[in-house]
C-alpha cells in the first residue's frame, strides 16, 4: 500500500514516472521521541498500534515532502497526526433526500440510490442517518508535482508544472485502470494525508506551480473540495485544472465549470458497449459533458487511450472524430494514447504505434488540427504543428517541451491563431 | 423444542422448493451437482424461541442449533456434527454480518453457542475467529472488538488489512481480507436474511461481499455476476465449509438497513453447506412474506436476485438451484 501511495500515473507504466522508494518511505519516518514532540502526546501512553498509525501520517507528508522536487525545508502544513476522520467528512452538495432515509446522490449520472450507513458505487460517499457526506474533503491520498503534459495538457501553459492530487475513489471502474489501487478503493483503505484548501494552495504557491490538478484518481468523486481547493488557489493566483472521465451531472459540472481553469477528459472509447462493458459506465453523459463544458468557454482537451481489440477500429476512430469536429469543433487537442496491459486487462498487449498512427492520420483527415499521439516519447506526433503554415510550433519529447514557438497565443511563423490557455 | 413448525412438510416444500424454481435463469443443471448428493436446507424453526418476551432464549436457540446441524450432517450428536465441520489445530473464521447494527445482525447469542461447540469440538479459543467488514460494524452488533491472539478473537478487516494484490475471477478483481488469506483455515458463514434494495436478497453468498475490499463496485446488475464471482475467488471457494444463517428475527422489505417496521419474528435458523440452494429458499421465505404483506415481488421490481442462478450456472457450480436437487429439512 505504501509504496502506491505516491506512485499515480497520468500514463502508463512503459513511461518513466517518478516513484517513491519503500525503504526511503520507511526512513522518513519520525522516531518516537520526535513524534511525541509533534503530538504534545507522550510516547509512553502510546500503544504500539496507535504509534504505528500515528507514525504513518506524518510519513506520508514526509514522502510528499521527498517527491515535491526534493525541495529543501518543505513543510506540507501540520502533520496529520490525529485519528480523527471527522475533519474529513463534509456534507456533499448533490443529493436528494428519499423516504426511509435512504438518499439519491446526483452528482453523477449513476444517481446511488444508498440506505441508511450504505457507501456509494464510487467509494467514498456515505449516508449516514439520512443525510449524504463526502469522506474525502482535504484527505489527499497522493500529492506529486508533475510536468504539466503528464496530464496530458498540450495547450496550457506548456512546460510549467502541475501540483497534481488525488483523493481515493472513482465513479466507474475501468478495466484498464493505471491506478487503481487509489481509485478502487475507500478512503480508509489507503493512507492519506489532511490537506485542507488554504494549506494546499500555500503549498503550491511554496513550490512556485502555477496550478493545481486534480488527477490520478477521479476528480468528480471529491467535488466538494476540488471547488473549495480551487477557489482558494485562485485566491492566490494559482490556476486550477481537471483530469476526468466527465461523467458527471449537468448541474455539479454547470457549478463547477465557473471555478477552473481548463478539463481535461478520458474519452475512453466511442461507443456504448465499451462503457457497459469495459468501463462500467455511460457514454452519452460523457459526450453531453463535453459539450457543455465547451458552450461553457472552457478549455478541454481529450485522451482517448487505443487499446488493441476493445476501442481500435477505423469506423471507432473516424466517428470520434467527426462527433468531435460537429460538437466542439476542430480546435480541441485530441490525444491518442498508447494502452499497456494493466489491472484487469492485463491480457491485452501494448497498443501497436501503427494503430496509433492510423488513429491519427484518420482524425487528421476528418479534419481535427490538433491530433497527438502519447506514451511515445519520441514520436513526432507529440509536437504542436501550426495547422496553417505546418511549422512546428511547440517541440515535446516525452512530458519536456524542448521549444516554442508561440508569441500571445499566435504562430510566430505566421500569426495564425494556437487556441489555447497560453498566459 | 416445542413446536417447530407453522405448516406441514409438504406445504413448507411445496412453497419454499416450488419457488426457487424462479431462481433459475439458464436451467441448466450444474454438472457439477449432476452426480452429487442433494443438496441439504435445513430449516430451523421453534415457535416459542422468543419465550414470553421478544429477546431469544438463549437455550432454546442453542437446542435449535444443535438440531439444525445434526439434521444437515445426519449424525445423532452436536458434537460429531460439528467434528465433521471443523479439526483440531484449525484456526476457525466465523464471517458474521454486522452491517446494520443491533436489529438485523448475526445475533451474538448464536455466535456463542457456536463457539461453544466449536470448543468441543477441539478449536482452541485463540483459534476462533469472529470477523466482519470494519470493527465498528462488529462493535454496533454487539461483539467486544479484540485482536489478542490468546483468547476468541473479534476483528474487523480494518484490524489486518487488505492483501495487496488482487483476487481475478470473472468480472470481479478484489483484494481480500487477510484475516480470510492469511488467518483461517475455514470459515463459517454466518449470514442473516434480509432483503436488499440493490441486490434484492443478502443472505449466505452476498455475506461474502465483506471479505472483499470494494464491494460497493460489485452491486450493480443486482449483484449480477458479481456476487457469484466473488464467491468463486479460491480462499473462499475453498475454506467456506458451512453456513448458518440467523433468522431468528427476518426483514422482507427496506434492507439492508434496519427497518423494524418490515421485520418479523421467523424464529429460525436456514443452515447448509451450499449457499445457491440456501439462498433460494431463504429468498422464497422472504418473497413469500412480501406476497403476504401485499409487498410487490422482487421480480416485479427489477430487483430479482439472479445472481443465485447465475452462482448455480456452469461456470460457477457454487451449489444447486434446482428443487430436484435440494433436499430440505424442517
Amino acid at each position: 500500500m505504501l509504496k502506491e501511495l505516491t506512485a499515480p500515473r497520468d500514463v502508463p507504466r512503459a513511461v518513466p514516472r517518478e516513484r517513491f522508494d519503500v525503504q526511503e518511505v520507511a526512513d522518513a519516518l519520525p522516531t518516537r521521541s520526535q513524534l511525541s514532540g509533534l503530538t504534545g502526546m507522550a510516547a509512553a501512553d502510546q500503544d504500539r498500534r496507535t504509534f504505528l498509525k500515528l507514525a504513518s501520517l506524518p510519513c506520508i507528508s514526509a514522502c510528499a515532502a521527498c517527491c515535491l522536487g526534493g525541495l529543501p525545508g518543505l513543510a506540507l502544513g501540520q502533520p496529520a497526526v490525529s485519528d480523527d476522520d471527522s475533519r474529513f467528512i463534509v456534507e456533499a452538495q448533490f443529493y436528494e433526500k428519499l423516504p426511509f432515509k435512504k438518499i439519491r446522490c446526483k452528482l453523477c449520472p449513476r444517481e446511488c440510490v444508498i440506505d441508511d450507513r450504505e457507501r456509494s458505487y464510487c467509494g467514498v460517499r456515505e449516508n449516514r442517518g439520512g443525510t449524504y457526506y463526502t469522506l474525502v474533503h482535504s484527505r489527499v491520498c497522493a500529492a506529486h508535482i508533475d510536468p504539466i503534459e503528464k496530464k496530458p495538457f498540450f495547450h496550457f501553459h506548456p512546460g510549467t508544472s502541475a501540483f497534481s492530487i488525488a483523493t481515493a475513489g472513482c465513479n466507474v471502474n475501468c478495466k484498464m485502470c493505471q491506478n487503481w489501487d487509489i481509485s478502487q478503493s475507500r478512503p480508509e483503505q489507503v493512507r492519506s494525508t489532511y490537506l485542507p484548501p488554504k494549506d494546499l494552495a500555500n503549498i503550491v504557491q511554496k513550490n512556485r506551480c502555477p496550478t493545481i490538478a486534480y488527477t490520478y484518481s477521479e476528480p468528480v468523486v471529491f467535488y466538494e473540495y476540488m471547488r473549495d481547493a480551487a477557489d482558494a488557489g485562485h485566491a492566490l493566483g494559482i490556476k486550477s485544472v481537471v483530469v476526468s472521465g466527465g461523467f458527471i451531472q449537468q448541474d455539479p459540472l454547470k457549478k463547477l465549470c465557473p471555478g477552473v481553469d481548463a478539463i481535461k477528459v478520458d474519452l475512453k472509447a466511442f461507443s456504448e458497449k465499451f462503457y457497459k462493458e469495459v468501463v462500467h459506465g455511460e457514454i452519452k453523459p460523457v459526450l453531453d459533458a463535453l459539450v457543455t463544458m465547451r458552450k461553457l468557454g472552457m478549455w478541454n482537451e481529450i485522451v482517448y487511450l487505443v487499446i488493441p481489440t476493445l476501442n481500435d477500429t477505423d469506423a471507432e476512430f473516424r466517428a470520434l472524430a467527426q462527433w468531435i469536429k460537429a460538437n466542439l469543433g476542430v480546435d480541441v487537442p485530441l490525444h491518442f494514447s498508447r494502452f499497456h496491459p494493466e489491472y484487469l486487462l492485463k491480457n491485452l498487449p501494448p497498443t501497436p504505434i501503427e494503430t496509433l498512427e492510423r488513429a491519427k492520420a484518420i482524425a487528421d483527415s476528418e479534419g481535427l488540427h490538433y491530433v497527438y499521439l502519447g506514451n511515445i516519447p519520441g514520436h513526432p506526433a507529440e509536437n504542436t504543428y501550426c495547422p496553417k503554415c505546418r511549422h512546428l510550433v511547440i517541440g515535446r519529447i516525452g512530458f519536456t517541451v524542448t521549444e516554442t514557438h508561440i508569441h500571445k497565443g499566435k504562430c510566430e511563423y505566421c500569426q495564425q491563431v494556437i487556441p489555447g490557455v497560453w498566459t | 423444542m416445542g413446536q417447530v413448525l407453522e405448516s406441514s412438510r409438504r406445504d413448507f416444500l411445496k412453497g419454499y422448493v416450488a419457488g426457487a424454481v424462479l431462481a433459475r435463469s439458464t436451467g441448466v443443471l450444474s454438472p457439477f451437482f449432476a452426480s452429487q448428493e442433494k443438496s441439504r436446507v435445513v430449516i430451523g424453526r421453534d415457535a416459542l424461541l422468543r419465550g414470553s418476551g421478544s429477546g431469544v432464549d438463549s437455550d432454546r436457540l442453542w437446542k435449535l442449533l444443535d438440531k439444525s446441524m445434526q439434521s444437515v450432517y445426519g449424525t445423532d450428536s452436536p458434537l460429531s456434527a460439528w467434528k465433521k465441520v471443523v479439526r483440531p489445530g484449525e484456526v476457525v473464521g466465523l464471517k458474521v454480518n454486522g452491517l446494520s447494527g443491533v436489529g438485523m445482525t448475526t445475533s451474538v447469542l448464536l455466535v456463542e453457542s457456536i463457539c461453544e461447540r466449536l470448543r468441543e469440538a477441539g478449536i482452541a479459543q485463540k483459534d476462533i475467529v469472529i470477523w466482519d467488514r470494519l470493527n465498528t460494524d462488529l462493535e454496533s452488533a454487539g461483539f467486544r472488538i479484540n485482536s489478542r491472539p490468546d483468547r476468541i478473537r473479534a476483528i474487523g478487516n480494518d484490524t489486518l488489512g487488505y492483501e495487496d494484490e488482487l483476487a481475478i475471477y470473472g468480472s470481479v478483481g478484489s483484494r481480500l481480507a487477510k484475516t480470510l488469506t492469511q488467518v483461517c483455515d475455514a470459515v463459517i458463514n454466518l449470514p442473516v436474511l434480509k432483503d436488499h434494495g440493490i441486490a434484492g436478497v443478502t443472505i449466505a453468498l452476498k455475506n461474502m461481499f465483506g471479505a472483499i475490499h470494494n464491494p460497493n463496485k460489485y452491486h450493480i446488475n443486482v449483484g449480477d455476476p458479481y456476487i457469484a464471482d466473488v464467491n468463486m475467488l479460491p480462499p473462499i471457494r475453498q475454506k467456506v465449509r458451512l453456513h448458518i444463517c440467523d433468522a431468528t428475527t427476518a426483514q422482507y422489505e427496506g434492507g439492508p438497513s434496519f427497518k423494524p417496521q418490515w421485520t418479523w419474528p421467523f424464529n429460525g435458523l436456514l443452515v447448509s453447506t451450499d449457499p445457491v440452494a440456501l439462498d433460494s429458499v431463504g429468498w422464497q421465505i422472504l418473497e413469500k412474506k412480501r406476497a403476504e404483506k401485499g409487498v410487490e415481488s422482487l421480480q416485479a421490481l427489477g430487483r430479482a436476485p439472479h445472481y443465485i442462478a447465475t452462482a448455480a450456472d456452469p461456470q460457477h457450480r457454487l451449489g444447486t438451484t434446482e428443487p430436484d436437487r435440494i433436499q430440505l429439512d424442517l
